[in-house]
């Protein structure tokens, strides 16, 4: 579903004396339908740099990045945005939002796009709060005044309202309690018996064993730091 | 899919110096465009330029237009069409919306009459419907029913942009030009009008060509971006990857300078 084929990349900034920063160098990684893989590696080695990637976030300086049958790294931005609307999902660690429009509609949003009715749409929002344990009385508010852990929790939410056949999650479980961290290992295992090809940043080890097929350590693909 | 604008190595001068030159993109239906710079970077004389207010000096600005019972529809240069039809075009499948409500409303006439103008542009003609459809597009940009018959100068600014877009959006459009839609606004209400711009695009398959020089603005409303500079396209992309990952200089720099709240 997601292959990675010898993908690179740097930074240059203008602005700082045109310094150059290689941050990744051949990168390569296959990930099938129902597996799910875990980018593992230190702080700063790209996990996060390589995800943002994949969903086409950064540029991708040369290599393939193949999602389904669109090469992200060479497609049009109607393409990815395409992409994006019904194959390829991204759980960031940061919530995203308009101000003032209610935690029901940022979750159901996803959804509406693709052109869900607002009432089925609302319906699986509702179902996805109520499972997170956002309480009710929350959800016709703006998610941004939340605290950080329930702001994760729209965020997951938001993320795993349409079902995408390719799902990124970048430390869905961080600043999670137990309670909510089971109920969302949970979901991705759910994901994952449904065929979704998953690649994920995990700090949390015991989520990495329970969910993980494989790691793959970034490391490798670090110019510089490569062994 | 065929574009619903293509836009071909527009250039439009002052004399001697450059409005806006080698500008190129396709826009197709549903799309939102963002193009941001600093003041002087083109943005308003590219918009105005693309909408028909100013003429080109080179370059084709090809709309797919609907087919009517004199023409076949299909792509067509707005730039060498007749007056007339462009002047058609404007009132029916193109909005423009201005950074100063004054400059897109009727400030004499009633809330109620602003909107209704533009459908009896498009021969709408029975005063029951025009005024049923004026009360609904003023429920949809949040403005009471009972306001219908105040006219704009007793509106405040948030108010008064937020009427320019009904009566904009009133005959269906499919392209929208926004000149800092928000500009001049609270920060409480532009949040209101982003999401209310958000909405319309979505339920309506709206495209839009929204001029800023707020990033944060692009980022909520626009799928994609242009970054002008001295009258050119130094970069363009899909949003979040122009302001996350800028490559030219200028952008990097207007990023980076942007303030943290």
């Amino acid at each position: 579903m997601i292959s990675i084929q010898n993908v690179s990349k740097s930074f240059t900034l203008h602005n700082q004396g045109a310094a150059v920063i290689p941050v990744m160098h051949s990168a390569s990684l296959d990930v099938a339908a129902g597996e799910c893989i875990a980018l593992i590696g230190a702080s700063g080695a790209g996990k996060s740099t390589l995800m943002r990637m994949i969903y086409g976030n950064y540029l991708t300086a040369s290599g393939r990045i193949l999602v389904g049958d669109v090469d992200v790294a060479s497609a049009a931005p109607r393409q990815i945005i395409a992409l994006r609307r019904t194959t390829l999902g991204y759980v960031s660690q940061f919530l995203r939002v308009v101000p003032r429009v209610s935690t029901l509609d940022v979750v159901a949003e996803p959804l509406l796009v693709t052109g869900t009715e607002r009432a089925a749409a609302q319906d699986i929002a509702r179902g996805l709060l109520a499972r997170l344990n956002i309480p009710e009385r929350l959800w016709s508010l703006s998610p941004t005044t939340f605290s950080g852990g329930e702001q994760q929790r729209v965020n997951i939410a938001r993320g795993f309202a349409y079902p995408y056949p390719a799902l990124l999650l970048d430390e869905p479980t961080a600043s999670l309690d137990p309670v909510n961290r089971e109920t969302v290992l949970c979901m991705v295992e759910e994901a994952k018996a449904r065929g979704t090809a998953i690649i994920g940043i995990f700090h949390d080890a015991d989520a990495r064993a329970r969910l993980c097929n494989r790691e793959v350590d970034v490391t490798r693909y670090t110019p510089g730091l490569a062994a | 899919m065929t574009p619903l604008l293509q836009v071909e190595n527009i250039a439009k001068f002052y004399g001697p110096r450059i409005g806006c030159t080698d500008v190129s993109f396709d826009l197709y239906p549903g799309e939102v465009m963002g193009i941001v710079g600093e003041s002087g970077s083109g943005k308003s004389t590219l918009l105005n330029t693309l909408a028909g207010h100013l003429t080109p000096d080179r370059g084709a600005v090809r709309f797919d237009t609907r087919a009517d019972g004199q023409h076949d529809g299909g792509l067509r240069d707005t730039v060498t069409m007749s007056e007339p039809e462009r002047r058609m075009l404007s009132r029916t499948d193109w909005a423009f919306v201005h950074q100063h409500a004054r400059d897109g409303l009727r400030m004499n006439v009633s809330a109620g009459g602003n909107v209704g103008e533009r459908l009896m542009a498009v021969n709408a003609r029975h005063y029951g419907q025009i005024r049923d459809t004026a009360i609904d597009w003023l429920g949809r940009v949040e403005i009471a029913a009972d306001r219908i018959d105040d006219r704009p100068t007793a509106f405040s600014g948030g108010m008064q942009q937020r009427l320019q877009i009904a009566r904009n959006l009133v005959t269906g459009p499919r392209l929208v030009f926004m000149d800092e839609p928000t500009g001049g606004l609270d920060v409480s209400v532009q949040a209101r009008l982003l999401d209310l711009l958000r909405g319309l695009v979505r339920e309506m398959g709206l495209s839009a060509i929204i001029v800023t020089h707020d990033l944060a603005v692009v980022r909520l409303l626009a799928d994609r971006l242009m970054v002008m500079k001295d009258g050119r396209v130094v970069e363009s992309g899909l949003t979040d990857q122009v302001l996350d990952d800028p490559q030219h200089a200028y952008t990097q720099l207007l990023v980076s300078s942007v303030l943290q709240v």
